[in-house]
Parts: structure tokens; sequence; C-alpha cells
């Protein structure tokens, strides 16, 4: 199976081995005995072998292909990337969420101390937490710019309606990141803002006290409301995500993108001009 | 219905001729394909119900139960309070979580000129008055000079008996129940709710209406 070449520019590329000579290291190429490949040739070799090793047995390369050297309609231009930039933050956010984790303790009495601890003690801590911080909020700008450029583009129409409501699960979900997240760092801010979110859920009728129950793990705000609330942040929501994010994904590869809608307008004016 | 097993000598039941299962036995209605099909299915299903039920009770579990058991907390001698004036204390409604546990009561003993009793509701001794506003949970501050309650986060105003005066609050300031230990501790109890007419309700969350019909919209807890 022959992979795509990798799109590198012409000049870096290695140029053929000239006619009458072995390698590319010019050795002449004696009559009988071909000369054995450089270390470089093995080291290239390797990594193509490793490559189709792999593809023979996993058949990816098809698939590969398909989905990364897929046709994009005319007019393509950089209001479509918002998408993989918003994919691009989860994965920013998944990154520093683990590695804050390895110093985070969520318990009511150590979750500010170990919270400050990670901005004014461990190494690059500050920047990491503020990775962190701002890009919860640099996800929720994308996801509604991406949101934006699909409705005012019509690229929510059919076929691609499930790809829209999967992307609204996918929004609230990334809210509710937000809203599990935000009692982390445990301060008054936090505290008492989260107390209000809560209330905010008790708020619905019937079955908003049992929710407020549920969020708080009881009828006040105790022991194990933080670890439940970390439990949803780092677990449950960032696993659900992923998932709705490969079907995302696998929805606007099997489906392809829209064209932008002035394209369209043209067209529909050259077929009335043709008339 | 093509052929009957008079008809056909090698079919002897017309069921399953009817429904044309080659090489089937005599009563089987359903294909083998399909009854592993289903198999297979019912074993996933009760496979994932043994560990995914347990896991949704695990977590859904504190709704149903009594999460804070009734504590009796002294807050102070008898003397330590008047029937005219609120006096500030702090009570710990979760245990071992520092301060994130702890709330402020304001408690004045009860008023008989002032203080309604309510038919068929026993009068508490003291008037121990929760800090939880009834809009959203934010802590009110009582202001003496002015005589009411106020609360920082979006305006809610309570007057001397709690009762909601202006902004978002549904329903009056919550309260505890009191009593007076054997050693003259003035002790506090279980947090209750009131509606506008100052009846007991049991305790709600911030935001729930008690008046009318809305307190059939927002139930008691299973617990209490």
């Amino acid at each position: 199976m022959k992979m795509p070449s990798p799109p590198i520019p012409k000049f870096l590329r290695p140029s053929p081995p000239r006619p009458g000579r072995n390698g590319r290291d010019g050795r002449p190429n004696g009559g009988h005995m071909p000369a054995p490949p450089s270390t470089k040739e093995q080291a290239s070799e390797a990594g193509a072998s490793v490559v189709g090793w792999l593809d023979e047995r996993s058949g990816m390369s098809p698939f590969l292909r398909g989905f990364l050297y897929r046709k994009v309609p005319k007019g393509t231009n950089w209001y479509y990337t918002f998408g993989s930039a918003t994919m691009f933050a989860f994965l920013s956010q998944a990154v520093t969420g683990v590695f804050l984790a390895m110093y985070y303790e969520p318990d009511p009495t150590r979750a500010y101390e170990s919270a400050s601890h990670i901005t004014n003690d461990v190494f690059l801590g500050e920047l990491v937490r503020g990775m962190h911080k701002w890009g919860s909020s640099v996800m929720i700008i994308l996801i509604f710019l991406h949101m934006g450029r699909t409705f005012v583009f019509g690229a929510y129409k059919y076929p691609r309606e499930l790809n829209w409501i999967i992307g609204v699960v996918l929004l609230v979900l990334t809210l509710a990141m937000g809203l599990t997240g935000y009692l982390l760092p445990f301060d008054q801010r936090s505290f008492w803002a989260t107390v209000v979110a809560v209330n905010i859920n008790a708020s619905g009728p019937v079955i908003g006290p049992y929710l407020a129950d549920f969020l708080r793990a009881g009828a006040e705000f105790g022991g194990t409301t933080i670890s439940r609330f970390y439990a949803i942040h780092m677990l449950l929501i960032p696993l659900l995500i992923a998932a709705l994010i490969g079907a995302h994904l696998y929805l606007v590869a099997k489906l392809g993108t829209t064209a932008p809608p002035w394209l369209k307008a043209e067209k529909k004016e050259l077929a009335k001009e043709e008339i | 219905m093509a052929d009957t097993p008079s008809q056909n000598p090698d079919r002897k039941s017309g069921y399953t001729s009817d429904r044309g299962i080659a090489g089937a036995f005599e009563g089987e209605t359903v294909t083998r394909r399909r009854f592993m099909e289903g198999t297979a299915l019912a074993v996933g299903g009760v496979a994932s119900a043994a560990f995914g039920l347990p896991a949704l009770g695990f977590a859904l579990g504190p709704m149903f139960e009594d999460t804070s058991s009734t504590r009796w907390q002294p807050v102070g001698p008898e003397d330590d309070f008047t029937d005219s004036d609120y006096v500030p204390r702090v009570i710990n409604v979760a245990p071992d979580i520092g301060d994130a546990g702890k709330t402020t009561i304001y408690v004045r003993r009860f008023n008989k000129k002032m203080d309604k009793v309510i038919k068929g509701q026993d009068p508490q001794p003291y008037v121990a008055i929760s800090t939880r506003c009834a809009h959203l949970g934010c802590p009110v501050a009582y202001k003496e000079a002015a005589q009411k309650f106020i609360c920082p986060c979006h305006g809610g105003i309570y007057g001397v008996q709690g009762e909601v005066l202006g902004g978002p609050p549904v329903r009056p300031l919550d309260r505890f129940y009191t009593r007076v230990g054997n050693d003259g501790q003035v002790e506090i109890g279980d947090r209750f709710s009131l509606n506008s007419q100052l009846e007991r309700f049991s305790p709600r969350d911030p935001s729930n209406h008690l008046d009318g019909l809305w307190q059939y919209l927002y139930p008691s807890r299973p617990t209490t």
C-alpha cells in the first residue's frame, strides 16, 4: 500500500539517485555488488517499515487518507478553523488538567492550600494553572465563534442537523465543566458562586431540589461536595466530551463541509443567467 | 401459508412452516441466529446493569439519606440573649470541613409581644435566624441600625422576623430549632423553613417557594 508522500517543500526532498550510480552517497556501481545502504538510508527505511508494519495490520491508511486529504469546497477560509481551534483548546485543558491533578487535593480543608501551592511553589505551576484557568474561557469563546460560523453559513442544515445537536450537547458539557471547575480553587469567590449555582439548580420545580441534593451530596454543602465536583470535572464530563468530539469529527469527515453561502449565491445567479 | 402439514409430510408443524425457518425442529418459533442475538444482548444488558446500577445508586444515594443528623450545639448561656436584639453566633452545619462548614446565625429570645404563635406549632424558646438568603443562599448580614437583614449578592432585604421586605427572595429566612439545655446553655438544633405566614416547614433549599400551590412543586426531602 502506497502512503501519500508528506507535503515537504521541493528543496527539502531527497534528490533521486543519478543513473549509473548506486546510491545518494555517489559511490560507483561497480557492476556486481550494490553498495551497502548508508545509516541515513537505514534510518529512513526503518521509519517507513514501522509505518508499513502498522498499516498492514490495522488498515489505517485508507481511513487516514480519506480523513486528512478529503476534498473541501471552494471558498473554504479561516472561519472554518474555529472547530479545530476549539478541539485544541480542549486538548490543552485536558493536558494541563492532568498535570494540575498531580498537585491538587480535592479536600475541603486542603483544596485552597494545594491550589495556592501550585501557584506559588510548584515549578511552572503558575503558568500551567493560568493556562487551565484562562484556557477555559478561551474554549468557551471559541465554541461560540464556531457555533456562530456554523449558524451564519447555514452549515447546520440537512444533512448536518445531527452534528449541530452533538455540538449543542458539547457546548452544554463544556459549560458544566466551567461550573464544576469553578469550585475547585475553593476560595471565597468560588465557594459562594457554587452555592448560588447549586441553588439555581434547586429553583427548578419538582426535580430541582433533588438535583441540588445530588450536586451537594446532601442537604448542606458538605465534606464530599468538593470531591464530587472534582470527579465530575476530571472524569465524567471529559470522557463524554472526548467521545462526542469523536462522533462530531466522524460526521464532519463523512458529510464534508459546506461552501460559504456567498458561493452558493453565485451559483444560483449563474443558474438564473443560463435560463 | 403455502403448504399445510397435510400437503407436506416433511413439515410437521404448520406454525413452523408458516415462519419459513429452514431445518427447524418441531415447535421452533425463533431462528437460532435471532435467539443468539437476543441472548447476547440480554447477557450484555445484565452485565452492564450489574455494575451500572450500583454505581448509579452510589452517586444518587445522598439524595435519599439523612446526611445531617441532629446535633444540639450550645451557643452560650441564657443571659447572653435578650428579646429585643439579635446576637450573632457561629454554628457548624457540616462537620469536619473547617470554615466551609460553619455558618452565622442570629439569636434572640422569643418575644411574646412581637412574635406570632402559629396554631399547632409549639413556639421555640429562642428565635435563631439562619443567614442563608432564601434567594440563592448567599450570607445575609443583620444591620442593627436599620433592623434589617441585607443580602450582598442580589439585594434581598428582610425585616426583624426574617420576613421578606424587598428584593428577589421567595420566602422568609430559615430558622433553627432551639432549646435550653440542662446546664442553662441555649442549644441550636435542626434547620426549618417558613412560608410568608411564618408557618413551619421541613428545611427547603433557597429559591424554593412555600406559599399556596408552590409548596407542592418543591417537595420536602424524603428524609425530613
